[in-house]
């Protein structure tokens, strides 16, 4: 059996969590913070990954970024880059695809937390960034947690959005998901399932990890 | 000499109500602050620490302008360093007595003695959670003169205490107020319980 598919899958996994925590960590603090109409769309935006059809993501970033016109092209003369076809394209695909799962959780753990926390940090002096870092960040590790697992198990289950932007192309954008696929539509099915076990069996252990790592919360990880 | 002249609208059960406080407090003294509940004190200490912007006024703590809403000037609370007991505490679950107070100075000395003050040195280990009310309501108080701060803002910090410790806890802050030549603003609804704190009392009520 060819594992590519699953090495590739990972390592997109990988990147795409923390390619997410990094940029999840500020937007969740920044969308934690008071209310605004800019605010709410911007939520609305991240979040409709969640509800929205992946076909539909993926048709929209397949034309966003078809390197025959727009962006896409202007990307392509620049700097040679393609999203298209491309690990890269995966990676930005899964980003925006993945992001409601990052930016929730860390942002319902900061709304959490009394404000008077940062409030008793200000006033011995410290900056809004040395609050992050050393008063609000480590009280909210439980939804840090749950916010990194979620997004590398949701990453590793993409296929709408990946096969629209991707393709099927071997050691390239052929995922364990794809691969799945591929391998029913040829009639083997001793590869499918060799594919859907591995992927079954690594989401159950992450999946698994959180409610054992939370147990105090005793709560639902997605509540 | 600290000269506070603001206005700000606050929203209470009798619909909106404006906050007005013109008013000079004593430097290096003690002001409690008294008042019934829903007056705006919590929220008056909290303008003066800047966690909350007045709508209208001035704030000026020896002849540097705080707040200024016509000038457009609000110092943020980094700079004013006002210790502040917070009335629900606002201490820190992810650290322990001495970590609270490392976070807020690097002076070893002044950490120990803040520990003897609060009576607190057999837990410094110890993280909030593992703590009685009455000992996070004292390392709240540590932690806010951790800084040495010039003014301190103190709501309720004394509701959780026994009588007894209450008693010993006000004589050596007495000491340790003058000592840094602190002014201090205690905000409480219980007054005969400052008794043994000299210093001028202040009312806080709301005006329709």
């Amino acid at each position: 059996m060819d594992l590519n598919p699953i090495w590739l899958t990972l390592r997109l996994a990988v990147i795409t969590s923390l390619v997410l925590l990094a940029m999840g960590l500020p937007l969740a603090w920044f969308l934690s913070r008071g209310r605004s109409i800019f605010k709410i769309l911007l939520e609305a935006i991240i979040t409709m990954p969640l509800v929205l059809p992946p076909s539909v993501l993926g048709f929209y970033l397949l034309l966003a970024f078809s390197p025959q016109h727009g962006v896409g092209k202007w990307l392509q003369q620049v700097f040679n880059i393609q999203f298209v076809f491309s690990f890269q394209g995966l990676v930005l695909a899964s980003v925006i695809y993945s992001m409601p799962f990052m930016i929730g959780p860390i942002k319902s753990g900061l709304q959490g937390l009394p404000v008077s926390l940062s409030q008793a940090s200000y006033s011995i002096g410290k900056s809004k960034w040395q609050t992050f870092v050393h008063v609000l960040l480590p009280n909210i590790k439980p939804s840090l947690l749950t916010a990194i697992v979620l997004t590398f198990a949701h990453t590793l289950g993409e296929f709408g959005v990946v096969l629209m932007i991707g393709g099927n192309i071997p050691g390239v954008t052929r995922v364990a998901s794809i691969a799945v696929y591929d391998s029913v539509e040829q009639m083997d099915y001793a590869t499918a399932n060799a594919y859907s076990l591995i992927l079954f069996c690594i989401t159950f252990i992450l999946v698994v990890s959180v409610f054992v790592f939370n147990k105090y919360r005793l709560k639902s990880p997605l509540e | 000499m600290i000269s506070v002249d603001i206005e700000k609208k606050l929203k209470t059960y009798k619909g909106q109500q404006t906050l007005k406080i013109n008013h000079q407090f004593t430097e290096a003294g003690v002001t409690k602050i008294y008042g019934p509940s829903g007056a705006g004190k919590t929220t008056f200490l909290k303008m003066i620490a800047g966690f909350i912007q007045p709508e209208k006024g001035k704030i000026v703590v020896d002849g540097t302008t705080w707040v200024g809403t016509e000038a457009g000037i609000s110092l943020p609370p980094q700079k004013r360093l006002a210790g502040f007991v917070f009335q629900d505490y606002a201490l820190f679950p992810n650290m322990t007595v001495r970590e609270h107070l490392e976070y807020a100075t690097t002076d070893q000395a002044w950490i120990k003695r803040l520990l003897a003050l609060g009576k607190l040195e057999t837990l410094a280990d110890h993280k909030p959670l593992h703590l009685s009310g009455g000992q996070q309501q004292r390392l709240a108080i540590l932690r806010a003169l951790a800084i040495k701060p010039k003014l301190i803002l103190m709501d309720e910090p004394f509701s959780a205490l026994d009588p007894e410790m209450k008693t010993t806890l006000l004589k050596e802050l007495k000491n340790l107020f003058d000592e840094l030549a602190t002014t201090v603003l205690i905000v409480s609804h219980n007054l005969p319980e400052l008794e043994s704190l000299n210093g001028d009392t202040f009312n806080i009520a709301l005006n329709a």
